[in-house]
């Protein structure tokens, strides 16, 4: 046999192995992003690394993870810190615009119980759209000044939002448009990878580590965390966003952070709702 | 404007469990603003649950206690739907004042 029948052969032999491994799916990832898969896979480490907590609880975050903090948590939700918040949110939404619009004429459903479908991919103008988002393009379009994202008005509104909208399991789609498919790759992106001073990922503290100890916290999983949103944080003495949760993660990491509802920000949002599809909203939350 | 206070009195009868969450800043006076700025003293000074025209229970508060303070307790007596009555002062002379009925 000479040296090219020799490769000949070869080649065979490896075309042949390669059929045989197409037949069955292959077990690192494909090149091709494949959310459905991702979901799943993400879904099972979490199930995996914590058996006895139910799917659902994931979004109780760091109370699903530590019995002491659940009785507390327990205990602490008969009365929660963001009942205020919560009660300003429902005013605030209910009172017309001067224009004598409302909130409830920008969103589907009057705005009530559709939480669970931000942020979405608006396929008119090629972007993600949370909604936080769409609630200050609400007021500008009725001639009222935007608020700022991270907290207060925006919180409060959110809440209300998220209340209503409770036990509603996330129903985030990704519509049959290849930039959609690239934000949801970037938000995926974004989200592992390592930034800041200190070279952590979102990854790093909430896929590697949930459930243990940074300091006196514990570090909630990233399945259902953006579930429980807004949050009244004791340690901020007042209620958060989505946008003032992505920023201060920036900040602890000694990175610097981007403006809220930046491009990444919201792409960010949309993978990590993604992910938690199908587990129950429970926002608005209250944390540590 | 609504109550800054939530009130919820439970009686399981010989006792009243009591749970309040009152909205208040409560600045200590030594946290400076943004600009730099100390935000002045701003806090509860004083907490009075009243049941049957006595005191059940009086805090005496100050500048260490958090924002949005949460209160629990429980006292001895106290019948289903008599009512309960909260007040509180604080160092700027404020006041607020609401009435609960037992559960």
């Amino acid at each position: 046999m000479n040296v090219r029948s020799a490769i000949h052969v070869a080649s065979a032999a490896l075309a042949l192995a390669a059929l045989c491994f197409g037949a069955v799916p292959p077990a690192v990832a494909a090149d091709t992003p494949d959310p459905v898969a991702d979901a799943r896979a993400f879904q099972k480490f979490f199930t995996d690394k914590f058996p006895k907590v139910k799917l659902a609880d994931f979004v109780n975050g760091p109370y699903s993870m530590n019995e002491d903090m659940h009785r507390q948590w327990e205990e602490k939700e008969q009365f929660p810190p963001y009942d205020f918040s919560l009660d300003l949110g429902k005013e605030m939404f209910e009172k017309p615009f001067r224009n004598g619009k409302g909130y409830a004429d920008c969103f589907p459903d009057k705005g009530v119980g559709i939480r669970q479908n931000y942020p979405y991919f608006d396929e008119k103008e090629g972007k993600v759209v949370t909604l936080e988002l769409a609630l200050n393009r609400c007021r500008e379009a009725n001639g009222e000044a935007p608020f700022s994202y991270v907290k207060d008005e925006m919180a409060a509104l959110t809440a209300y939002m998220a209340f209503t909208s409770r036990g509603k399991p996330f129903d985030i789609k990704i519509p049959n448009d290849p930039r959609a498919l690239q934000a949801y790759q970037n938000g995926k992106r974004y989200f592992y990878t390592r930034r800041g001073q200190l070279n952590f990922s979102c990854a790093s503290c909430h896929v590697q580590n949930p459930g243990e100890r940074i300091r006196a916290e514990v570090l909630a999983p990233a399945l259902g965390i953006l579930n429980a949103m807004p949050i009244y944080r004791s340690e901020w003495g007042g209620m958060g966003t989505v946008s003032r949760r992505f920023t201060t993660c920036n900040s602890q990491i000694r990175g610097v952070p981007l403006e809220p509802q930046a491009d990444e920000y919201r792409d960010l949002e949309y993978y990590l709702s993604y992910v938690s599809n199908g587990l129950p909203i429970s926002g608005p939350g209250a944390r540590p | 404007m609504a109550s800054t206070i939530r009130v919820r009195a439970t009686s399981s009868g010989k006792t009243t469990e009591v749970q309040a969450l009152i909205q208040h800043p409560m600045d200590s006076g030594y946290v400076k603003d943004a600009k730099g700025d100390l935000i002045p003293p701003h806090f509860i000074q004083e907490l009075t649950f009243e049941y049957d025209g006595k005191s059940v229970f009086v805090a005496d508060w100050g500048p260490a206690v958090s924002k949005d303070p949460y209160v629990k307790f429980s006292f001895k007596g106290g019948k289903k739907g008599d009512d309960l009555k909260i007040s509180w002062v604080d160092n700027k002379g404020a006041t607020d004042t609401t009435t609960a009925k037992i559960q």
